[in-house]
C-alpha cells in the first residue's frame, strides 16, 4: 500500500464521516435539542435597551 | 450573583466603532485606485502609485474593516449565547489594540514598498509575528469564553466563528513561513517565502481561497446565523441544515484553491480537483443562503421597513450570486476565458461588498444602539439612504466589471484568419475606460453610503452612554 492509497482511503473516511453527520443531524433523537438550541439567540434578550442599571433616566427620556 | 455581572460590551464597541471608521478609509483608497486607472496621472509619488495602493486597499477592507466587524460581532454573539461575559478581558483589550497597530503599520508600510509580493498576505514578517500574536489571544478569548459558558450547547454562530479564527490560524502560519533577511533590519524588514516555484504559488493559492472562504464566508455566516434571527425576531430555518451547513462547508473550501492556478504548471490533476470541490462548494454555500432566507419565512412584511433587515436579505442574495458565479468561473473552460480579466474583480467585490460588506454594515447597525444605551439608530431614513445608495453602487460596479471582462477576455483570445492576434493588449485597455468609469461611480455610491453611516453613529453615540448589559441567565432559569 503506497501514500496515495492512503490518499484515496483518507478522501473515503472523510466522505463517510460527513455522511455520517449528516445521518446524525438529521435523526429524530437530535430534534429536541435542535429546537431549543435555534432558540438560543432569541432568549437571550430584552426588548432593545437591556434594563441596565448605568442608563440614566434621563437617558432613557431621550431615547424613547 | 450572576445577575450582577455584566457582558464586556467595552471591546465590542471599540471594533464595532472602528469598523466604520475603517471601512471608509479602505474603501476610499478603493475608489482612488479606481480613478488611477482612468486617469493614470494621479499616480503623483511613487508611495502613492497604483501598485503600492492596491494591496493597502485590499488589506484596509478585509482586514480592518472585515476584521473589525469580526471581531465585534464574535464577541458580542459569544458572550450573549454563552450567557458569560468575556474570557481574559484585558487580553481582548490586547486584541483591539494589537489589530489596529497592525492596521496603522499596513498603512504606514505598504505605501513605502514593504512587501512579500503574497497577494492578501503581502505585510512583512515583523507585522506577520504581531498578528500570529494578536490571533492567538483573540483564540484564547473566544474559546475561553466558550468554555465558560453556563449553558450546554454551543450555538452554531459560535461554530462558524471558531472555525473561522482555527483555520486563519493555520493559513496565516503555513503561507507566512518565511526566510527574513536580517541584515535588512527590523524597520525596513526584508524577507522570501520558504516555499519556492509551482509549491509557492500553491500554497500562496491555499491560503488565498481559504482566506476567502474562512475568513470571508465563515465567520460572516456566524454573523448571518445570529444576527439574522435577532433582527428578524425568529430563530434560523432549520437548525439541522445549519450543522450540515458548517460541516460541508469545512470539508470542501479546503481544496478549491488550485482554481486560482488554472492553465498554469500547477499538475493537470491538481487543478482538476480544484476545479470538482469548487463545483461542489454551490451546494453548501447555497444551503446556507437559502437556510439565512428563508429565516424570514411567513414574516416577509418584516423587510417592507426595516432597513437593517434589507441589508442582511440583499447580501445574502449577493452571496447567493457570488457564490452560483464563482462555482462556474473554477471549471476550466470558463476560466479560460474569465482570468486575469475585470470578471475576477467583479466577481470578488460582488462578495465583498454586496454579501461581506452588507452583512456587516447590517450587523454593526443592530449592535450600535445596543452598545450606547439607545433604543435605535438616530435616523431610520439615513438607513434607507445607505441601503439604496449601497445597492445601486454594487450593482453599478459589478455589472460594468462583468460587460468589461467578458470584452477582455474575448479581445484577448481574437485571432485573424493567419493566427495573428486581431487586438493589441492595450486596445482592450482603451475599449475598458468607459467601463472603469461606471466602476468607480459605483464605488464613489458606496463610500458615499459608508459616510451616511458615519454620521448615523456619531449622532447615535453623541445622546447615548456607554452600557454593559447584564448578563442574563440561561432561558431554561427565567
Amino acid at each position: 500500500m503506497d501514500i496515495n492509497d492512503l490518499r484515496s482511503l483518507f478522501t473515503v473516511l472523510a466522505f463517510i464521516a460527513f455522511m455520517g453527520i449528516v445521518w446524525w443531524a438529521y435523526s429524530d433523537r437530535r430534534k429536541k435539542t435542535y429546537d431549543e438550541a435555534a432558540m438560543m439567540p432569541l432568549d437571550d434578550d430584552s426588548p432593545f435597551v437591556p434594563p441596565a442599571p448605568r442608563v440614566t433616566e434621563n437617558q432613557e427620556r431621550k431615547s424613547s | 450573583m450572576q445577575s450582577q455581572a455584566t457582558y464586556n460590551y467595552k471591546v465590542v464597541r471599540q471594533f464595532a466603532v472602528m469598523t466604520v471608521i475603517w471601512g471608509i478609509v479602505g474603501m476610499l483608497v478603493g475608489v482612488i485606485i479606481a480613478a488611477q486607472l482612468i486617469w493614470p496621472e494621479l499616480n503623483v509619488v511613487e508611495w502613492l502609485s497604483y501598485g503600492r495602493l492596491r494591496p493597502l486597499h485590499t488589506n484596509a477592507v478585509i482586514f480592518a474593516f472585515g476584521g473589525c466587524a469580526l471581531f465585534a460581532t464574535s464577541y458580542f454573539a459569544v458572550q450573549r449565547t454563552s450567557h458569560a461575559p468575556l474570557f481574559a478581558p484585558a487580553l481582548a483589550a490586547f486584541t483591539f489594540w494589537g489589530w489596529q497597530l497592525i492596521i496603522v503599520l499596513a498603512a504606514l508600510s505598504l505605501p513605502l514598498g514593504f512587501t512579500s509580493g503574497k497577494e492578501y498576505a503581502e505585510l512583512e514578517w515583523p507585522i506577520d509575528i504581531l498578528i500570529t500574536l494578536v490571533w492567538v489571544s483573540y483564540a484564547v478569548v473566544f474559546f475561553g469564553t466558550i468554555v465558560k459558558r453556563t449553558v450546554s450547547h454551543i450555538y452554531v454562530a459560535n461554530w462558524f466563528f471558531g472555525g473561522f479564527i482555527l483555520t486563519v490560524a493555520v493559513l496565516h502560519l503555513v503561507n507566512s513561513a518565511a526566510v527574513p533577511v536580517l541584515s535588512a533590519g527590523i524597520l525596513t524588514p526584508k524577507s522570501y517565502s520558504a516555499y519556492a516555484g509551482v509549491q509557492d504559488a500553491m500554497v500562496q493559492w491555499w491560503y488565498g481561497h481559504n482566506a476567502v472562504g474562512f475568513f470571508l464566508t465563515a465567520g460572516f455566516l456566524g454573523m448571518m446565523y445570529y444576527f439574522v434571527p435577532k433582527q428578524a425576531g425568529r430563530p434560523v430555518y432549520s437548525y439541522r441544515l445549519s450543522v450540515v451547513h458548517f460541516w460541508a462547508l469545512i470539508f470542501t473550501y479546503m481544496w478549491a484553491g488550485p482554481h486560482h492556478l488554472h492553465y498554469t504548471a500547477l499538475p493537470d490533476w491538481t487543478q482538476s480537483v480544484g476545479m470538482i470541490f469548487s463545483l461542489i462548494l454551490l451546494a453548501p454555500s447555497w444551503g446556507g443562503m437559502i437556510n439565512g432566507i428563508m429565516t424570514l419565512s411567513g414574516a416577509w412584511h418584516k423587510l417592507r421597513d426595516d432597513p437593517i433587515l434589507k441589508f442582511m436579505i440583499t447580501s445574502l442574495s449577493f452571496y447567493g450570486m457570488s457564490t452560483f458565479e464563482g462555482p462556474m468561473m473554477s471549471i476550466k473552460t470558463v476560466n479560460a476565458l474569465s482570468h486575469y480579466t475585470d470578471w475576477t474583480v467583479g466577481h470578488v467585490h460582488s462578495g465583498a461588498l454586496g454579501w461581506v460588506a452588507m452583512i456587516s454594515i447590517g450587523s454593526i447597525y443592530y449592535l450600535l444602539p445596543r452598545l450606547f444605551g439607545k433604543a435605535e439608530m438616530h435616523s431610520k431614513k439615513l438607513i434607507e439612504a445607505h441601503f439604496w445608495i449601497a445597492t445601486i453602487g454594487v450593482v453599478l460596479y459589478i455589472a460594468s466589471m462583468w460587460i468589461a471582462g467578458v470584452m477582455q477576455g474575448l479581445m484577448w483570445r481574437a485571432t485573424n484568419p493567419d493566427g495573428t492576434l486581431t487586438y493589441s493588449f492595450v486596445e482592450s485597455v482603451k475599449a475598458t475606460y468607459p467601463f472603469w468609469t461606471i466602476r468607480l461611480l459605483g464605488g464613489l455610491l458606496f463610500l458615499t453610503g459608508m459616510v451616511i453611516m458615519a454620521y448615523n453613529m456619531f449622532l447615535t453615540m453623541a445622546g447615548g452612554k456607554a452600557v454593559n448589559a447584564p448578563v442574563l441567565a440561561p432561558a431554561a432559569a427565567h
